[in-house]
């Protein structure tokens, strides 16, 4: 691999076995920022010689047989709403400029503990509202895959540093998407465990009950990793739990043969790019055709996703981003006569439009008179969407689904329309919502070259499911860009794939495919197709 | 002709918990601490902190539910109260709105006319308390002191059942000593872990509804609680009879000039925007928990007095005054335990006690002396080894700062002189130097023999017994 852009499996490995060292890497790490960062501008800040002096700390407790694990002397970024003790945190907003952790979040200490090595802080969209980078008041992120367009967001530095070989693996935080869309428009993995896995303790709010601190990497087998350090109760969370299958490694498995994969037919409708669709449905099929059981269903309440979690999202928020008013720490507004003229002063020149524009969303629909038709509606909502999802993985052991609607946009195109910018949030919502784990991971490019990411979900701590099937689906499309013939799992039926479902089933869960189908076939596969009926008690 | 009203009157009394830590984070609840001493990044609101529910907030919460005859919320939650202020450094307090983990209780007062009467309790909620600003008038600035920022509070909140000042002093106290009695406070209202909020309205007598009420703050003794009553209620009586009306608003009482003046109406009301907390998980209260607070229930002061009656052989007035206070309660009880006769040990606590705690202003929950220390004293007293005036100057020092009688009575020589020929030297010397009382005494003046016993203590610098030397002084003439 491309010195630089190992994966921190491999890298660790090879410190490890002294073939490298912690420090070598971070070298490499820094010298890739040297050459790449003035273009792309992952990073809010990067603490060079801070860097590697962590780098030849760990280093010595390597050697000294202290630290083996697997993501030992591997440097990583961190989204700049996650506290790094010393470091300075802004969420990439003014109202934060002069502010310097004074601890570290659980998440980050949990890396440290494991012989990670933190680079530097990483751009992101401001107090993460946004899904382009672009609301940054840091200036935006550029995508390593095509600079004129944007990574993605609000964890856009982390996926953009991780794809331009500017760390080798990276934190970031989801709240409606903000892993998994990034991860996908830069062509790399990001996960989004099951609410209450990772502490969100050290990470700066922005809609608590949806929240999610996880990975952004290489590939799957790092995601696993990742996950399997991050992932403890944490006591001074009081939303972590204690999971005991937190050995997420071992679902590292190349086999889904008689894994069932839904596809709701709601996410493949009017919006979505047909390059995206393509892409995503041949995933399925390559799926399928390894044994996995492809069926179409219908998912209930798909449009109402968005507006729920705008709802909800926007009023934790008002609340979360009240601390910030110039009294205790950060930005302060000059020559203010007296203390509301401070707030007022303080708030409309330390917050950008975006987080102004949901500070005023969410501040309404908590107000007298409009909770209960807003807020507590958007919550009964929430319940049912969960419910929808609960009935969905009674079939299914996880569901596949685009990323996002269009690969990545051109800079500037989003922001005048910030309408059509939630509403690409359609597809990685409700993950939040519900709670649900949710892996983006790569499974094409359209005609520009931009990455297209393929969504699976699974039930609440159900990632194994979404590991195996994922690590599965990467090998095989490694396979295939390798010119190798894909390892096909045996006994199985030839060609087979998505499942439709007869029209007399229940209409919660599956209905015949009418008129131009989900799935577009390319010419060689048409042949190949063969819809299998589903048997009854499957 | 004037009308008759009535005033209509309920209470939010806030209590500050006696726990070690603060409600949401780890930090020391110690009062006096120099500023921000006692804070971290959860009470003084850093951007990603979280708040941990401390779970002995929890047990004082239920426990004085239980006391006060409430329901307990099985599945209770936490909301946040939105406002900005600078004492407040989240901009939003975290309370309980939609589910307070106690609801419908009541506690019985004793009312002026000797009759008993129910006070509803609409709900108890459990909340963090706000910093503390300091406006430094010179440097023109404002500072904040987060230590109290955080320290848990519960408030008490009244049906609007109390029609006088005298009701609500008696369902104040009777709330406080709960209270005290659970230690789940110290209730001081001078300190202000006990702070009272007034909501009062007139109405004539004999109507349906409630007037306009008004909220009274900034309460800081049981006078000017009263005060701010009888005030309000006349001002807005003549409001009323001056055909004006009584505006909803909050009102702030200035105890040095006993009158209240406006803060803000209800039109200026914010709008405190609540919604679930979704930081803090639902609590629920399991059956076991809620055993193990009952069983831990103490035993409250009607129980207490009932059981003094059958067991100590003191007055019933006694009895009142010292369970009037847990802490006297407990002081009188393991004096007992310690071996002093329950008489004597009242008989301490009723005169000395009572008349420095009233000389100093303090209250029975200032009381520092030990158990242990009064009882020697007692016994020091009873076995003559001092004198009774002796044993008020040592009782005093105890009081001052609990010193051990035995040390103090030696280290200052206070000892009674009991040696026969001591004794007889002085009452010999005291009656050659006061012929004429010897010569009243003698020629019957019986008073005269008093004179002699005060001479001869004052010769022995208090340290003889009075009796002995009476009987002396006799047995000479």
């Amino acid at each position: 691999m491309e010195k630089g852009f190992s994966t921190a499996v491999e890298l660790a490995t090879a410190i490890r076995q002294g073939k490298t060292t912690a420090v070598e890497a971070m070298e490499t790490v820094l010298d890739r920022i040297g050459e790449v960062e003035e273009c792309y501008n992952c990073y809010v800040a990067v603490d060079r010689e801070a860097a590697l002096k962590r780098a030849e700390a760990v280093q010595r407790r390597i050697r000294a047989g202290e630290l083996t694990g697997q993501l030992a002397g591997v440097p990583v970024a961190i989204k700049d709403n996650l506290h790094v003790a010393g470091l300075p945190t802004t969420c990439a907003s003014r109202i934060l400029e002069s502010y310097r952790s004074t601890f570290t979040a659980t998440a980050v200490e949990r890396l440290e503990d494991a012989g990670a090595v933190v680079v530097g802080k990483t751009n992101m969209d401001e107090f993460a509202m946004g899904s382009t980078t672009e609301t940054s008041a840091w200036g935006v992120t550029k995508n390593p895959r095509n600079p004129e367009h944007v990574p993605g967001g609000s964890s856009g530095g982390s996926a953009a540093a991780v794809a331009a070989g500017e760390c080798v693996f990276a934190l970031g935080s989801d709240t409606g998407g903000s892993i998994r869309q990034p991860a996908s428009h830069c062509g790399v993995v990001g996960l989004k465990p099951t609410y209450g896995t990772v502490s969100r303790y050290g990470l700066v709010a922005y809609g608590s009950s949806l929240d999610q601190v996880g990975p952004l990497s290489r590939t799957v087998e790092d995601c696993a990793v990742i996950l399997e350090v991050l992932a403890a109760r944490d006591e001074k969370d009081s939303t972590s739990i204690a999971r005991e299958d937190t050995d997420f490694t071992k679902a590292l498995v190349q086999d889904v043969r008689g894994m069932r994969i839904g596809i709701p037919k709601d996410y493949f409708g009017q919006g979505l790019d047909g390059e995206v669709r393509t892409a995503v449905l041949e995933a399925a099929q390559l799926l399928g055709r390894q044994g996995a059981m492809v069926e179409e269903f219908d998912l209930d309440l798909v449009e109402y996703a968005v507006p729920t979690y705008y709802t909800i999202a926007a009023a934790e928020a008002s609340s979360n981003l009240e601390r910030f008013d110039g009294v205790k720490y950060g930005y302060r507004t000059a020559g203010a006569e007296e203390l509301h003229q401070m707030y007022k002063q303080t708030r409309s020149q330390g917050f950008g439009p975006e987080v102004k524009r949901r500070i005023m969303l969410g501040s309404f629909v908590l107000s007298s008179g409009y909770y209960d038709a807003y807020y507590l509606k958007a919550l009964q909502v929430k319940a049912m969407i969960k419910a929808a999802f609960d009935q969905a993985f009674a079939r299914y052991d996880c569901i596949l689904s685009p990323v996002a609607p269009a690969t990545a946009p051109r800079l500037g195109e989003s922001l005048q329309d910030p309408l059509r910018m939630y509403l690409g949030d359609i597809y990685t919502v409700s993950a939040n919502l519900a709670g649900l784990p949710a892996i983006s991971l790569p499974c094409g490019v359209d005609h520009l070259g931009l990455p297209i990411g393929l969504q699976l979900m699974g039930d609440c701590f159900q990632e194994k499911k979404l590991l195996r099937v994922a690590y599965t689906y990467e090998q095989l499309r490694r396979d295939k860009a390798s010119g190798q013939n894909p390892k096909q799992a045996p006994d199985i039926e030839p060609a087979h794939v998505i499942r439709q479902a007869p029209g007399a089933e229940p209409a919660h869960v599956i209905r015949q495919v009418t008129g131009a189908g989900l799935v577009q076939h390319s010419g060689e596969e048409a042949s190949q197709q063969a819809y299998a009926r589903r048997k009854e008690g499957m | 002709m004037t009308r008759e009203y009535e005033t209509v009157i309920g209470l939010e009394v806030h209590v500050e918990l006696a726990t070690h830590t603060k409600i949401f984070c780890g930090c020391s609840t110690a009062f006096g601490a120099v500023p921000n001493a006692h804070t971290c990044p959860v009470c003084t609101g850093m951007p990603g902190s979280l708040p941990v529910l401390n779970k002995k907030v929890l047990e004082h919460a239920v426990a004085v539910g239980l006391a006060t005859n409430c329901e307990i919320t099985r599945y209770c939650k936490f909301d946040r109260k939105n406002y900005f202020y600078p004492d407040n450094p989240q901009n939003y307090q975290i309370s309980q709105l939609y589910l307070p983990i106690c609801r419908n209780g009541y506690v019985e007062i004793e009312t002026a006319l000797g009759g008993r009467k129910k006070v509803g309790i609409h709900e108890i909620h459990m909340e963090e308390d706000a910093g503390k600003l300091i406006h430094d008038d010179w440097e023109d600035v404002s500072l904040v002191d987060y230590n109290r920022s955080g320290v848990p509070l519960l408030e008490i909140v009244s049906e609007p059942d109390m029609r006088n000042a005298e009701e609500v002093i008696a369902y104040l106290e009777k709330l406080r000593l709960i209270i005290q009695y659970l230690r789940a406070s110290d209730c001081k209202l001078q300190e202000g872990s006990m702070r009272a909020d007034v909501n009062l309205s007139v109405r004539e007598a004999g109507a349906e509804t409630y007037g306009i009420r008004t909220e009274m703050k900034n309460l800081g003794s049981f006078r000017a609680i009263s005060r701010a009553i009888e005030g309000e209620k006349e001002r807005q009586i003549d409001l009323l009879e001056s055909g004006g009306k009584v505006v909803q608003e909050t009102r702030r009482w200035d105890e040095a000039k006993e009158t209240s003046y406006a803060m803000r109406s209800k039109e200026d009301a914010q709008d405190y925007r609540y919604f679930p907390d979704p930081d803090l998980v639902p609590v629920r209260i399991s059956d076991a928990f809620l055993e193990e607070i009952k069983n831990r229930q103490p035993e409250f002061r009607t129980e207490k007095m009932q059981r003094y009656k059958t067991e100590y052989d003191i007055p019933d007035y006694d009895i009142e005054i010292i369970t009037s206070s847990k802490h006297m309660a407990d002081l009188f009880e393991e004096t007992v335990a310690c071996g002093a006769a329950p008489k004597k040990v009242s008989n301490w606590l009723m005169v000395e006690t009572l008349r420095l705690l009233k000389e100093k202003g303090l209250d029975p929950e200032d009381i520092r002396f030990s158990p242990a220390h009064l009882a020697r004293l007692i016994a020091l007293a009873e076995s003559r080894v001092i004198n009774s005036t002796v044993a008020k100057e040592v009782f005093e020092a105890m009081f001052e700062e609990d010193v051990d009688p035995d040390v103090y009575v030696e280290e200052n020589g206070l000892k009674m002189v009991s040696e026969e020929g001591a004794l007889l030297k002085t009452v010999k010397e005291v009656i050659a130097a006061n012929p004429k009382s010897v010569e009243d005494y003698r020629g019957g003046k019986e008073k005269a023999i008093g004179f002699l016993v005060g001479q001869t203590m004052k010769a022995m610098k208090g340290k003889a017994d009075p009796g002995a030397v009476g009987k002396l002084l006799k047995e000479l003439l």
